[in-house]
């Protein structure tokens, strides 16, 4: 197939391949020179975004797709395409807008680090990976740049890998990642085999309205079972298996129960590299995939969103309790992450991909400008990470102050700010799918987020400086303050700049927002569901009230004396961790075992000895017959006539 | 009874018998030979009453040529037991046993 | 009973007879005693071969065997001198097995020669006469040649028996 040159496409291809090539000049040219690596790198993603900001405002909203054909085998047909519609375009401009912010303060945060080019050839790379996954137009493109992603973020978390700690946070990333992609595959094989086809724009046309689909499906994977009978499986059940192995991928990315354990270890890394991967993008990008594949797990008759929601409610409300006694800043925001992907995992569940793209591409902002701004706080207080040794920075850092607080309150969901308006389309999705219990746990977990969020900020922000490095902290250099304004802007505003209309678009069927203008916007959800925008913020102050009444000039922290055993549960993160390390070494043993013993006794004792003494009994059985006396021989040969004679003459005799 | 070629036949069998009976079981080299030529001589016979009962004269012939050959054979094999005598100083078949395993 | 007849029983009874005593004979255990007992058996033979017609090969039945074969293994005992067969472990084992084979297959031949169907003429001509056996020997049939190459056999095994019994030469 021609690829068509459009000047769409070749700006999709440029942005796809501009951050490669930045990696590439970087690891073969320039490792010694850092300053010019930081540049190429943030060139690069500086064109992308400028580029990205062109395809979004001068392209119209209907799908276009640039393929190249690459591998054909047999049925199989695998090709590198774009695919360039509403969804993409609008996750194109989170990643390159997000990313640069990043780049540019990673400048900053990183100075005079030893390995500074290959901090920026990883980082392009990840980029690459990301934008790979954004614009693939087939599953399996989508799947090779997953495992991209994974390459890169092990990369970046173990970037200081000189800490034992570091490497193994990377290995664990890299293997619980590697345990959702398994899954993902086996999908991938699955939709295969089922519906002929991995692209997306096909499968979307293949299943377009159709009740049961796989009705057909029992015949394809019956022939390939050589037609047997247990391999008939009810329609529904094959759905929702497809859609739940689908969904194994999303939860290794986005770290949703019970593949959650990688993300609070990630926090090794540097903390823009947090701020890339953990928030903005990577952990995206399972929620991204879940969007593209909504209509797979649509399917009537599936059960996936289901099981799919309440996985991401759990996961939700799992964090939010861990997040409740963590006294490291980036773990509380790590687990707010957590938290907030449960949202969105549990928004696609409720049949509202919009809302849940909405509310990942607010909380890209807002997250990446939170864990920005942890960082400047580190910087200042000579990489100390624990709240309860800061304290009185208000005063000491006013911008980091100012914006992370704007941050926090997008975070817990405040009007105007921009969280709270991807927050209510979620909780009003729940109300509009009658999923009651869901609702009240989204409620509930937003009064949680308010909580907690309100600990670190009165601890670590206001009152007294609780030791020496706080009471010396002072504002961060301008190129780490810059990034954190710029990022301050959508946190405020994007709640209505009408971008759940433009990715309505891209989800025919179900509530369409309108866009209506920026200050009809802003009261827009009080318009279409009262119930929802009140009970949130209902929580957000309950949540607030309570953290005052605990946390406000504390000099330690008040609650494990108050619910005892429960913070003590929290904080150790409910044991998953340790349950996990004994389920592996369990399984690793008696695997180990039984391969030890197979060898021991079935190859070398059966096969190899066994051989040898069943030829060496052989051989002594037979060396009696050689006694050397003629008479034996004599004997042995007239028995020998005598059975051969018998047999002949008895034979003939009988006829 | 009229006496037939079964008769005879019998007789022939019965002195082979006896014949491979003195092979298996007697120890000394030179009986043990002896017996050898009881078998020959069974054999003889019953080619002699084939032929005298096919109106065949072949039966004879081969008697004829059997008595030869086992003439030259009784000498050799006697010149190998007696060279085999003065190297082992014994006739019994239990000390010629330098073949065994 | 023919005279014949009863001939043949004497003569077979003899033969067999004197073969078992051949084999095992319980006056002594003097391998001159077996030599001597299978002379007496040649001689039981060539009174059934005069009763199966064949005069000529009776008289080299007596002639050959009896004489020059059974005097040539007297003289190797002589020769050897080898006293009685000293008593050895008696192999019970060996003695019920070989017995067993041998019981086994005189059972068959038995049986077979008595199963009827031995192809034979009846009323066959009497043939045999030493006249007879001269001209199937030198023109009729094929056996010029064999009787010439038997007598080249025979220095044969003379020139083998000269040297087998060659002392080493010092």
């Amino acid at each position: 197939m021609e690829p068509t040159l459009s000047p769409a496409g070749i700006a999709a291809l440029t942005i796809l391949l501009l951050p490669l090539a930045a990696a590439a000049v970087i690891a073969f040219c320039t490792q010694r020179d850092g300053e010019r690596s930081a540049n190429l790198s943030i060139g690069a993603i500086a064109l992308s975004f400028i580029l990205s900001l062109g395809l979004f405002f001068f392209t119209g909203d209907k799908a276009q797709e640039i393929t190249f054909n690459w591998l054909s085998v047999g049925d199989l047909k695998v090709s590198f395409g774009l695919l360039l519609d509403p969804l993409s375009k609008l996750m194109l401009l989170v990643v390159t807008g997000v990313g640069l912010m990043i780049h540019i303060y990673s400048r900053g945060y990183l100075h005079g680090d030893r390995s500074f080019s290959r901090y920026f050839a990883s980082l392009s790379l990840f980029t690459f990976s990301m934008l790979g996954i954004v614009l693939a137009n087939n599953l399996f493109m989508m799947f090779v740049f997953w495992e991209l992603v994974g390459v890169s973020s092990y990369l970046l978390i173990g970037f200081w890998f000189e800490k034992n700690s570091a490497a193994d946070a990377a290995k664990k990333a890299f293997l619980t990642n590697r345990v959702g992609d398994f899954g993902f595959i086996l999908g991938i094989i699955l939709t295969w085999v089922a519906l002929g086809s991995v692209n997306f724009a096909e499968l979307a046309s293949a299943l377009d309205g159709k009740a049961f689909p796989f009705a057909s499906l029992t015949e394809p994977l019956g022939k390939i079972a050589g037609g047997t009978h247990w391999w008939v499986v009810h329609p529904n059940v094959l759905a929702t298996l497809v859609g739940l192995l689908l969904f194994m991928g999303a939860m290794g990315k986005s770290a949703q129960f019970p593949l959650h354990v990688w993300l609070p270890d990630a926090m090794e890394g540097p903390t823009p590299v947090s701020a890339l991967i953990h928030a903005a993008t990577m952990v995206a990008a399972g929620v991204f995939m879940l969007c593209r594949i909504f209509f797979i797990l649509d399917i009537p008759g599936s059960h996936a969103l289901e099981i799919i929601a309440w996985i991401g409610g759990f996961t939700a409300l799992l964090a939010a309790l861990m997040a409740l006694q963590q006294n490291d800043i980036k773990r509380i925001l790590a687990y707010s992450t957590l938290s907030q992907l449960g949202y969105m995992v549990m928004a696609v569940g409720l049949h509202a991909p919009g809302p849940a793209m909405f509310h990942l591409t607010t909380h890209a902002a807002f997250k990446a400008l939170l864990f920005l701004g942890a960082g400047s706080v580190i910087y200042a207080c000579h990489h100390e990470q624990n709240i309860w040794k800061m304290g009185g920075l208000r005063e000491a850092m006013p911008t980091t102050w100012r914006t992370f607080q704007w941050g926090t309150l997008a975070l817990c969901g405040v009007w105007p700010f921009a969280g709270f308006f991807s927050k209510d389309a979620i909780l009003a999705a729940a109300l509009e799918h009658q999923n009651i219990p869901l609702f009240v746990l989204g409620v509930f977990i937003a009064g949680l987020t308010t909580f907690y969020m309100s600990r670190l900020v009165l601890v670590a922000f206001c009152g007294n400086a609780r030791s020496e490095e706080a009471s010396h902290a002072h504002e961060s250099p301008n190129v780490m303050i810059w990034p954190l304004k710029i990022l301050a802007v959508p946190t405020l505003l994007a709640g209505a700049w009408g971008i759940d209309a433009y990715i309505g678009k891209a989800f025919p069927g179900g509530h369409q927002p309108h866009n209506e203008g920026f200050w009809q916007n802003l009261f827009s959800p009080f318009n279409h569901n009262i119930l929802a925008a009140a009970f949130g913020l209902l929580a957000v102050v309950a949540g607030y009230q309570l953290a005052r009444t605990l946390y406000v000039n504390a000099a330690s922290d008040p609650l494990p004396d108050k619910i005892g055993v429960l913070a003590k549960l929290a904080r150790d993160r409910f044991y998953f961790d340790e349950l996990y390390e004994w389920f592996i070494s369990v399984t690793q043993e008696t695997l180990a075992k039984v391969a030890d013993w197979f060898d021991r006794w079935v190859i070398a004792g059966l096969l190899v000895r066994g051989t040898h003494g069943t030829t060496e009994l052989f051989g002594r059985a037979l060396r009696l017959v050689q006694t050397g006396s003629l008479q034996t021989y004599a004997f042995l040969f007239a028995a020998g006539v005598v059975l051969v004679l018998a047999w002949q003459l008895l034979q003939t005799h009988a006829h | 009874m009229n006496v037939g070629l079964e008769h005879y036949l019998t007789v022939s069998a019965m002195l082979f018998c006896l014949g491979l009976l003195g092979v298996i079981l007697r120890r000394n080299v030179l009986v043990i030979y002896m017996s050898l030529e009881l078998m020959l001589n069974a054999a003889n016979l019953a080619l002699v009453a084939f032929s005298r009962f096919n109106e065949n004269l072949t039966g004879q012939m081969m008697v004829f040529f059997v008595i030869t050959v086992a003439a030259a054979e009784v000498a050799v094999g006697l010149a190998l037991i007696v060279a085999l005598y003065r190297k082992r100083q014994s006739a019994h078949v239990e000390d010629l046993t330098s073949l065994k395993l | 009973m023919a005279l014949p007849d009863a001939l043949f029983y004497l003569f077979a009874f003899l033969t067999l007879l004197f073969g078992a005593l051949v084999v095992a004979n319980p006056f002594s255990r003097n391998p001159v005693t077996s030599a001597m007992f299978l002379v007496l058996t040649i001689c039981a033979m060539a009174g059934l071969f005069v009763l199966l017609n064949a005069f000529f090969l009776a008289a080299v039945q007596i002639l050959v065997y009896a004489g020059a074969v059974m005097v040539l293994f007297l003289f190797v005992i002589m020769l050897l001198d080898l006293k009685e067969e000293q008593r050895r472990k008696i192999n019970l084992f060996g003695i019920v097995t070989g017995t067993g084979a041998v019981l086994g297959l005189g059972f068959l031949l038995t049986r077979t020669i008595w199963g009827g169907d031995l192809n034979q003429s009846a009323n066959p001509r009497v043939i045999g006469d030493t006249k007879a056996l001269g001209l199937e020997l030198f023109t009729k049939g094929q056996f010029l040649l064999p009787f010439e190459i038997v007598s080249v056999l025979l220095l044969v095994a003379m020139v083998g028996v000269i040297l087998l019994s060659k002392k080493e030469l010092k």
